[in-house]
């Protein structure tokens, strides 16, 4: 089966979810432009868009529509070359309101699991459940006469546990998508030991028609990303619980100190509390709880995110794409005020902001913001000059940013020596294209 | 054409900023003022220069495409909106795409000049950022022969002076070429800082020239031999000008000395369904600048500041070369020797022009006499340049669509 037939039908499983409609709206472009090829004018493409959720499909059909504006928008040149041929397309209105319909037009809404039998590629982005993915997994195949392949968008549950307890025998692989999947160029690429080559091969080439950044990782609970995220916020919060205890201040006020240094001293688009609240405290902590059956000499999970969640607050976004409130809690965006976990209400950041200020110490003249960083020529230099003046300072802030570029390094170098990573330049592309961090965590700033 | 049987002015011109981005105040994603804004805040400044609207005899409204970027058509019905006493007064609108503002100027001036008006509000006016850039090319697209669009580009106007660009690079030299071009741009970004309507007035880049010598023309991302900084930007602006008798001037009260006297004047038109017959020459400017002059009876070294329809730096360069200024194939040289620059041989486009001012097509024409009236009477604040008394004459150039409709106006101070 040629790349092309592959791509002839389609199903997506969980495509109302966020990373779900995501991976669908990449796919139907995918295979509408694949059908606007001359040769493939009489073929047909199908992408099922399945899930449990009628009002989600709606939604999602609309969120399809708006996107598909974006991407035509984006290529009307070549979409003008494409409909040479329709004399009725005259303007880029009539060819973009035209290629929207094309690309809808491929995409099947449907709550029913069978349409999924006619599929010779799944793709699934259900919740992180593995008995519910298995379920799935093994009753497609059970049913199907095309012997489907899985790629699975799992950020944590092994590949193999899914590959053996489905009996799918090398047809198995894991495409992780960052979130959004629009947006963001890397996909974290996790084979079994049994995946066949032709399996992955078909991967690569999706990937690379999709112009993703691929980055293959071993087959180890959380993988790259959620193996250095989930370590990397749970020193955050230990450091915020430390600090609170040290200088004997609320912890509210520790969590603002600790998410001030990671974004203005490492360098990062966003601190790590606001990281979390982004993903979700909820999020977060079933990540862990998939993560930390598979390492028996680590403990992956922290009681400050259990705490957030027995008081009912869990962050993550809203379906318009804003933030809702976590540890911290957010104003057009922008944090304005901190969780108190022992009174349970939000404090005012004008409160006590200036004096969690004057307890870090100032920047020096040398920082610098992640914004600049984006396309600075010299940003080795910069963030080097800026990372060794902090090695000097005595200011609280100054030392705790050392520290944590440090465990930064050493999760890296962990991912490398346990094999999750087959190299640490790998741990570094994930963190710049998958978290947008403006230099790799295994780096010799902080030595 | 035979020397003007009537002297004619113009005075109390007035721009509203040139909104797009660029300007610090412009947000694509919040609401912002419309047509009717406008309209009336041109027209009251313009009113409030020349006594009030008692005055005026009639208007006329210089735009483009209301109808599709604002689905709005009638213009002369917003006319009394400005001021009630316009009211059961002549309004009309004139449409020539780009060249619309020089239009609704040849209007007022044909009005004064056949004695029906002593005084004539003339506005000119676009919004174009009401649709995203793409769909706007399609808009502005209906300023060529609309059986070419569907072989034309995305970007339909930059497809179109691309392909100018692109024989001009192949004739006289791409590197050459380029460098007129940056200069030309340089300028613009130069001179628009000196104007706060300006939609480049906040620009602070430290080195324009650089930065457009180093973007390269790339057709994969836009088209094949212009870089966006070759281009004008998307622009929601108006300007009003009065164009009067002498009668007119008497009756408003304002001295020769502050208005500027049309000397002499031309349109021009060329065949919409022809392409240009040599895509590196211009043949309607031209055209249009030669009988201006003439009915002027001034020669092109007795000018001492053009504004010229840059819709695009290639624009520019072809039109310094159909002026003769310099010979064939030497405008880009010409340009890049800063002979174009406000302190250059021939100072062009004083407030930014069309790249740095702002491109509100209809209203282009327009704010170009008001640049001239400003220049030749000591109004253009810090963007004045010194106008010396052996070449005491200005010039407009407005065209619309390409090379296709043109008004050419030589004033000197009243």
């Amino acid at each position: 089966m040629t790349y092309e037939e592959r791509l002839q039908n389609v199903s997506v499983l969980g495509a109302a979810g966020k990373m779900g409609s995501g991976i669908l709206l990449l796919t139907a472009v995918e295979m509408a432009d694949l059908k606007m090829k001359p040769e493939n004018k009489d073929k047909s493409f199908v992408l099922n868009a399945i899930d449990v959720s009628p009002a989600g499909l709606s939604g999602l059909m609309k969120y399809l529509q708006a996107q598909v504006r974006k991407v035509a928008e984006k290529k009307t040149v070549w979409l003008r070359k494409m409909y040479a041929d329709r004399d009725d397309l005259v303007e880029n209105y009539d060819i973009i309101d035209e290629y929207i319909f094309d690309v809808m037009n491929v995409v099947r809404p449907s709550t029913s699991m069978e349409v999924a039998y006619h599929s010779n590629l799944i793709f699934e982005a259900i919740i992180e459940n593995k008995d519910l993915k298995v379920k799935l997994f093994s009753q497609i195949k059970n049913n199907s006469k095309v012997n489907p392949w899985f790629f699975t968008n799992t950020s944590s549950v092994p590949i193999n546990n899914l590959e053996n307890e489905a009996g799918l025998d090398g047809k198995i692989l894991g495409f992780h998508f960052y979130n959004p999947p629009a947006v963001q160029r890397l996909v974290e690429l996790i084979t079994t030991g049994k995946t066949k080559e032709e399996v992955k091969e078909f991967a690569l080439e999706y990937a690379k028609k999709l112009k993703k950044v691929i980055v293959p990782s071993n087959d180890h609970a959380g993988f790259i990303g959620n193996g250095h995220f989930m370590r990397d916020a749970m020193h955050g919060m230990d450091e915020a619980e430390a600090l609170a205890a040290e200088k004997n201040i609320p912890l509210y006020k520790a969590i603002y100190i600790i998410n001030k240094v990671t974004q203005d001293y490492l360098v990062r688009p966003m601190g790590i509390f606001q990281l979390i609240d982004y993903v979700g405290v909820d999020v977060v902590s079933f990540i862990m709880s998939v993560m930390n059956p598979h390492h028996e000499d680590e403990e992956i999970s922290h009681k400050m995110l259990d705490k957030m969640l027995e008081q009912g607050v869990k962050g993550g976004q809203h379906s318009s794409g804003a933030q809702k409130d976590g540890f911290l809690k957010y104003k057009g965006g922008r944090p304005v005020a901190v969780w108190d976990t022992h009174k349970q209400e939000y404090v005012e950041l004008e409160k006590f902001q200036n004096e969690c200020e004057e307890m870090m110490g100032s920047l020096p003249d040398s920082s610098v913001a992640w914004k600049s960083t984006l396309r600075m020529k010299n940003k080795e230099e910069v963030l080097g000059a800026f990372f060794n003046d902090l090695k000097q300072l005595d200011t609280l802030a100054a030392k705790l940013a050392v520290k944590y570029g440090r465990r930064s390094k050493a999760i890296g170098e962990q991912l490398f020596n346990s094999k999750v990573a087959h190299s640490t330049d790998d741990v570094n592309t994930v963190m710049l294209t998958g978290f947008f961090h403006a230099y790799g965590p295994v780096n010799i700033f902080f030595d | 054409m035979k020397k003007l049987r009537r002297k004619v002015y113009m005075t109390g011109g007035y721009n509203t900023i040139s909104l797009g981005t660029g300007r610090r105040e412009f947000n694509p994603k919040k609401p912002r003022p419309g047509l009717e804004h406008y309209i009336s805040e041109a027209g009251k400044a313009v009113l409030e220069k020349i006594g009030g609207a008692d005055n005026v005899d009639e208007s006329v409204i210089g735009n483009f495409m209301a109808a599709r970027f604002n689905k709005q058509a009638n213009l002369p019905g917003f006319v009394p909106m400005i001021d009630k006493k316009l009211q059961w007064k002549p309004a009309a609108s004139v449409e020539g795409a780009c060249g619309s503002g020089g239009l609704a100027l040849t209007y007022g001036i044909r009005s004064v000049l056949a004695e029906i008006a002593d005084v004539v509000l003339t506005l000119g006016v676009e919004v174009q950022n009401t649709v995203k850039a793409i769909y706007g090319a399609d808009i502005l697209a209906g300023a060529g022969w609309y059986q070419k669009r569907k072989n034309g580009h995305a970007y339909f106007f930059p497809g179109q002076f691309s392909d100018r660009a692109g024989v001009y690079y192949e004739k006289y030299g791409y590197d050459r070429a380029r460098k007129g071009m940056a200069r030309w741009f340089a300028n613009a970004m130069e001179n628009a800082r000196l104007d706060p309507t300006a939609q480049e007035y906040h620009n602070t880049n430290p080195d324009p020239y650089g930065l457009a010598l180093k973007m390269k023309p790339n057709g994969a991302a836009f088209v094949d031999h212009l870089s966006v900084l070759d281009c004008s930007k998307v622009s929601d602006g108006a300007s009003g000008i009065a164009i009067c008798s002498e009668e007119g001037l008497e009756r408003i009260g304002i001295d020769k000395k502050d208005a500027v006297e049309v000397m002499g004047w031309a349109q021009v038109i060329r065949d919409i369904t022809n392409d240009p017959a040599d895509p590196a020459e211009l043949e309607a400017i031209p055209r249009a600048a030669k009988e201006a002059m003439e009915s002027a009876g001034v020669t092109i070294d007795q000018i001492g500041t053009i504004e010229t329809h840059d819709c695009f730096s290639i624009a520019g360069i072809l039109a310094v070369e159909g002026l003769g200024l310099a010979a064939k194939g030497e405008g880009a040289d010409w340009v890049d020797a800063g002979n174009t620059a406000r302190d250059g041989y021939m100072p062009m486009n004083t407030t930014g022009g069309l790249i740095g001012w702002g491109h509100p097509t209809g209203a282009t024409g327009v704010h170009q006499a008001v640049t001239i009236w400003q220049q030749l009477t000591g109004k253009a604040g810090n963007a004045q340049i010194n106008i010396s008394d052996d070449r005491p004459y200005g010039m407009t150039i407005n065209m619309g669509g390409d090379d296709v409709t043109v008004v050419a106006i030589v004033y000197k101070r009243g």
